[in-house]
């Protein structure tokens, strides 16, 4: 059992005053609070070892390196990834795609080729892949889902064939919080030979990862989203085609030897990694990581799925509230619409009131446009979060309707 | 009244109310009172784009004034508010004094963030339109 109040102690900025009330922080899908550890571990590499990491000799650059590698280890046993090489550092989620879609992408697909995504899926898992299908002459397919927000797995299976050459489709929905059968997506897709990219944006603060069990070709995600810090992420990728794909930028730290006549380049990760890393975060990220296991991913887990089912039943006793995303396999994610009041007032008012939603389409404008609405508020739960600041919501929620009647 | 001279005296109003969500119903009560926008002036050149709520601005010279009408889809209710105080501020006055203003009065009703954030129904944007358009009468 895990000790809530213990916990909210670890994430300082829990404490904070929000016009004049106690801050209910509900935005975790957008971005999650970050604990002692990591804040004092950024700090302590400012403070301590600050310089830049592979090429000195020196002592603090030796400290600051060990540091780095010592994340990029964490990050592979976190996903059980085979080798530590197939850990390659970005900025975020969308930053991985993109590298996918500009190196593999560019390389290996052709004209007529097929990339299959899905309805729920993010502006980053699709402009990335329509800039390329524009460039390559490939063709975009989408995967419809049903009105509870559930992919539609038949019509996934009538649209692969031997032209279909990537699926990429996220695991959690960060607007409803579905969560996609995607090892049935990537054994289906491996059928036809494609390859699968799993954005795990949403993902990885609530599930256990195994890219290993999971068999998926690509996995992306944000460390901003796992209790750690911004500009941060991870594109986890298998050696034999990371090892095909050609370098996506060109810089420092990437290269083995240039002349002006060629160039040639580093092995994996570095190959992907030009240029001065992003190294206090890289460095924090491993006491995010920390931090999650010692909590114990399942505890986390089973903790959100009661907050999920306490909310969920609190916010349908609302009278106008109507949930959207009813998938039975969800995470802790309530976005809902409310009769006849927009969703930004709903935000305006709840802030006012010391609650942080988010309110909008998600940059999920495709998703909203199928379900008929322009868009909801969302209330996504972390581990820190109490059924007594649900409450408080539901209090704030009947104000709203005051106001707004 | 001048244009500040209307900000005053809003201002004032605001100072009665104690907390943020007392000035935000008395901005949905003051929605609730804005004349519709009439239906020929809805077009798309009208159409304020913004994240959030759209919001509709019609702009027109009579004499030496510049006057506007706006109005925001019906839901959003804080939105049509505020819509309402921008045209009392600034409709019926001069283009050099509109092109000019300085609106201080959105950060002293405490309405800043709706204001200027990028996702917040495009008033700001409408407000840079009305300016706009007083600044080009100033031209021709």
């Amino acid at each position: 059992m895990l000790d809530i109040q213990k916990i909210r102690q670890d994430f300082p900025i829990l404490n904070e005053v929000v016009h004049g009330k106690s801050l209910v922080y509900f935005d975790n899908a957008a971005t999650t609070q970050k604990p002692l550890p990591v804040l004092e571990a950024l700090a302590n590499y400012y403070g301590h070892y600050n310089a830049n990491i592979h090429r000195g000799i020196h002592f603090l650059a030796e400290k600051a390196t060990s540091a780095f590698e010592a994340s990029r280890h964490k990050i592979q046993t976190f996903l059980n990834a085979s080798r530590v090489e197939e850990i390659i550092f970005t900025y975020g989620t969308t930053d991985g795609i993109n590298l996918v879609a500009q190196s593999y992408g560019r390389t290996f697909l052709k004209e007529g080729d097929e990339i299959i995504i899905s309805t729920l899926e993010h502006h980053s898992n699709i402009v990335p892949w329509q800039m390329l299908c524009e460039e390559k002459g490939c063709v975009l397919r989408v995967i419809p889902i049903n009105d509870a927000g559930e992919l539609l797995m038949d019509e996934f299976e009538k649209m692969l064939s031997e032209r279909t050459k990537l699926v990429s489709v996220v695991h959690v929905s960060n607007a409803l919080g579905t969560i996609n059968p995607v090892a049935e997506i990537i054994k289906k897709a491996h059928e036809v030979g494609a390859k699968v990219l799993i954005d795990g944006a949403q993902a990885t603060s609530h599930i256990d990862i195994d890219v290993q069990a999971l068999d998926c070709d690509f996995y992306v995600f944000s460390l901003h989203k796992l209790y750690g810090p911004t500009g941060m992420g991870v594109l986890y990728g298998k050696t034999d085609i990371l090892n095909a794909m050609p370098p996506y930028r060109g810089g420092g730290e990437m290269i083995k030897e240039v002349t002006f006549e060629k160039t040639t380049y580093n092995d994996l990760p570095y190959k992907f990694e030009a240029g001065t890393p992003n190294i206090a975060d890289v460095v924090a990220t491993k006491m995010a990581v920390e931090y999650v296991e010692a909590l114990g991913k399942q505890a986390i887990a089973d903790y959100e799925h009661e907050l999920l089912v306490y909310g969920t039943d609190a916010l349908q006793s609302i009278e106008g509230l109507r949930i959207v995303g009813t998938a039975k396999e969800k995470v802790s994610v309530l976005s809902f619409v409310m009769e006849g009041i927009h969703p930004q007032d709903i935000g305006v008012i709840l802030d006012q009131q010391g609650i942080a939603v988010r309110t909008g389409h998600h940059c999920t404008q495709p998703l909203m446009k199928r379900l008929g609405i322009v868009g909801t508020s969302r209330a996504s739960f972390a581990v820190y979060n109490t059924k007594e600041e649900i409450d408080k919501l539901v209090v704030g929620l009947e104000r709203v309707k005051k106001m707004l009647s | 009244m001048t244009i500040n001279e209307k900000q005053d005296a809003l201002i004032e109003d605001f100072d009665l109310f104690d907390d943020q969500l007392e000035k935000t119903q008395y901005i949905i009560d003051l929605g609730k009172k804005l004349s519709p926008i009439a239906e020929e002036y809805k077009t798309d050149d009208n159409l304020i784009k913004g994240c959030q709520s759209r919001v509709w601005l019609h702009t027109e010279m009579r004499g030496d004034r510049v006057y506007f009408e706006a109005d925001s889809e019906p839901t959003a209710q804080i939105s049509k508010g505020l819509v309402s105080l921008l045209i009392k501020i600034l409709s019926g006055e001069k283009p050099e004094d509109v092109a000019n203003a300085d609106l201080y009065f959105i950060d002293k009703i405490g309405m800043s963030t709706i204001i200027t954030s990028r996702r917040a129904g495009g008033l700001a944007s409408m407000i840079v339109r009305m300016k706009d358009f007083a600044q080009k009468q100033l031209i021709a």
